[in-house]
């Protein structure tokens, strides 16, 4: 008995009675909604949140809606200009952040690129909104594009920023004492090593795109609607099959892209 | 040495030799001034674009909303460029007929809403998301990442459709309902949406990854043998989680806590769908002066006070960090 009361005890130490039933708990609450809405879509019954019997009509019918192809498509177009946009200029801002000397007034920069982080999404939808008006730039697929480039930034720019972080500055240094110039030194050494974290932020830049709502909703015009504003007005008619087909839909291809994007900036340098 | 420098150097070394000595360290000096303007000029080059956009598209409209928000409002929305504190004053007063000012506590009470349920989503939020993150920690290194990522995803996906999924759950013939009803719990359905309880819950839930990642951030680094050491002094798990652990963690806590907070604060779609449109929270009542209401100066007051309300809090929380010496970037996502 002396013996056992000893040994356990780096075990018993790290251990609190309830804490994974809590967490058991957490990860129900997090998953449950999402899963229920893709269980729904596939339910037979057009009413209520009965489970009658299984069926794939929803998603058929839901891709043969022109609106919500043509949503769909707005949502392409804009994610795609935007989040290409946002990581060409989130790349260039992170080699000048990352390369060469520490530089004075850094962390303002690094705050000035995260200011479409920090500032409330209802804020920026008001004032992008003002601004276009005031300049007189009609309300459409420009305007969304270019409202959403500007919060695709940070996005993009955080892993990018990180990858050349965890770069050996040697390799580049190496490249320079090979006789490489600066465009040589970036194309042969520094962009190879870096396209995960360029892909990585593009990914992402992409998804936080697609999924806007709050900035689309007021920036958007008519003939302009995209996908979640699409939804939203969906919603607001009422609960219906074709919306958690379409909701099914959004959030798989989110899945897919954010796993993609993870498991990319987590690779080894 | 940085590669700059090195690059600079190299084509003055062989010119340096049949130079006089003080003539060469005069070339040196001046090739390290022009390989110093030419890496500002090349950085200025490369930010150029990004921060260009954040300015144009961000720091000017933010500019051009204070502005508006002390213009006169046109009739059926926009501006008429003449300076007016009108909507500043109609925050707080109603204007009676003989164009007395009267106080009138409708938006402030709305404030005041917002901000109680911004407080009720951190607490609950503090509440589930400290035992997750606890656990978490506590997995062996090649689990965490896998757990971690798990919380990180949901984060990802259509804030909107996570929202309505809500609905499918709380509404009166929804899952929650439902099963308590088949079950015979309950004869009739609870309200548990259209409701404060629906939002809070929805705002919880749109927002807890912020909570977790950064207490996980703090508890990972946390060293265990602190927590041994209060076992050996006699503390039972409840004094070493509250007088060592938890302390330990009030970085991460309140990071998590800030970052659930502030978004909860302006949340515009969580009330919208969950509140069933009877419970303003400041961001529909934003909405509404672009909408319904078309009073624009009002909107981009409203949007103002709010902007500077969650400033506040931030500037708050990164002088307490800085006290304490821990860096913003550990509750970075992603």
């Amino acid at each position: 008995m002396a013996n056992r009361t000893a040994a356990p005890k780096p075990v018993s130490l790290k251990r609190f009675p309830g804490l994974a039933t809590g967490a058991a708990f957490f990860f129900v609450y997090l998953y449950l909604p999402i899963l229920f809405v893709v269980f729904l879509s596939f339910n037979e019954n057009r009413i209520a949140t009965i489970w009658t019997g299984f069926t794939f009509d929803w998603y058929p019918l839901v891709l043969g809606n022109a609106d919500v192809l043509r949503a769909a498509q707005n949502s392409l177009i804009v994610a795609t200009f935007a989040s290409v946009i946002a990581t060409m200029a989130a790349t260039l801002a992170a080699l000048a952040m990352t390369q060469g000397r520490a530089m004075r007034r850094q962390e303002v920069v690094n705050g000035s690129l995260a200011l479409p982080l920090l500032i409330p999404e209802i804020v920026t939808a008001v004032a992008t909104l003002i601004f276009f008006v005031a300049i007189g730039m009609p309300l459409g697929l420009l305007t969304i594009t270019a409202a959403h480039t500007v919060f695709c930034i940070p996005f993009a720019y955080l892993p990018i920023r990180a990858r050349l972080e965890g770069m050996d500055p040697s390799l580049r240094e190496a490249a320079f004492d090979l006789y490489a110039n600066e465009r040589q030194a970036f194309f042969r050494v520094t962009l190879p090593l870096l396209w995960p974290g360029i892909l990585s932020g593009l990914l992402l830049a992409f998804i936080v795109s697609l999924d806007n709502f709050v900035i689309t909703f007021f920036v958007s015009g008519p003939g302009s609607t995209t996908l979640p504003v699409y939804i939203y007005g969906m919603i607001r008619t009422g609960v219906t099959p074709e919306v958690n087909a379409v909701s099914a839909l959004l959030l798989l291809v989110s899945l897919v892209l954010v796993t993609v994007a993870l498991l990319l900036s987590r690779r080894e340098t | 040495m940085s590669t700059r420098e090195a690059q600079a150097e190299r084509p003055v070394e062989p010119q340096a030799a049949p130079q006089s000595a003080p003539q060469a360290a005069k070339g040196a000096m001046r090739g390290d001034l022009g390989a110093v303007r030419r890496e500002m000029a090349r950085r200025l080059a490369l930010l150029t674009p990004a921060m260009g956009i954040i300015i144009l598209v961000m720091v000017v409209p933010l500019a051009l909303m204070l502005t508006y928000s002390f213009l006169t409002s046109a009739r059926y929305g926009g501006v008429i460029w003449e300076f007016s504190t009108d909507a500043y004053l109609q925050f707080l007063f109603v204007r009676d007929l003989d164009d007395s000012l009267l106080f009138n506590d409708t938006y402030l009470r709305i404030f005041a809403r917002s901000f109680g349920l911004s407080l009720a989503t951190m607490g609950v939020a503090l509440l589930i998301g400290f035992p997750a993150a606890l656990f978490i920690a506590l997995q062996p290194p090649k689990y965490r990442t896998m757990l971690i990522f798990l919380v990180t995803i949901p984060f990802w996906t259509n804030l909107l459709v996570r929202n309505y999924a809500w609905i499918l759950l709380l509404r009166d013939r929804g899952l929650i309902n439902n099963t308590l009803m088949d079950l015979g719990v309950i004869s009739q359905p609870l309200p548990l949406i259209y409701n404060n309880f629906g939002i809070t819950l929805g705002l919880v839930y749109s927002f807890i990854p912020f909570m977790v990642l950064p207490i996980y951030a703090s508890l990972e680094k946390l060293d265990w043998r602190l927590v041994e050491a209060a076992y050996d002094l006699g503390a039972n798990r409840w004094e070493a989680l509250k007088r060592v652990i938890i302390p330990l963690a009030k970085p991460g806590i309140i990071a998590g806590s800030v970052l659930v907070f502030v978004p909860s604060l302006g949340a515009y779609i969580t009330p919208q769908l969950l509140g069933g449109g009877r419970n303003l929270m400041i961001g529909n009542l934003i909405q509404l002066q672009f909408g319904a209401s078309q009073n624009w100066p009002f909107g981009a007051a409203l949007a103002f006070i709010l902007l500077a309300i969650v400033l506040l809090a931030l500037v708050l929380w990164a002088l307490r960090a800085r006290r304490s010496g821990t860096s913003l970037k550990e509750v970075e996502i992603g």
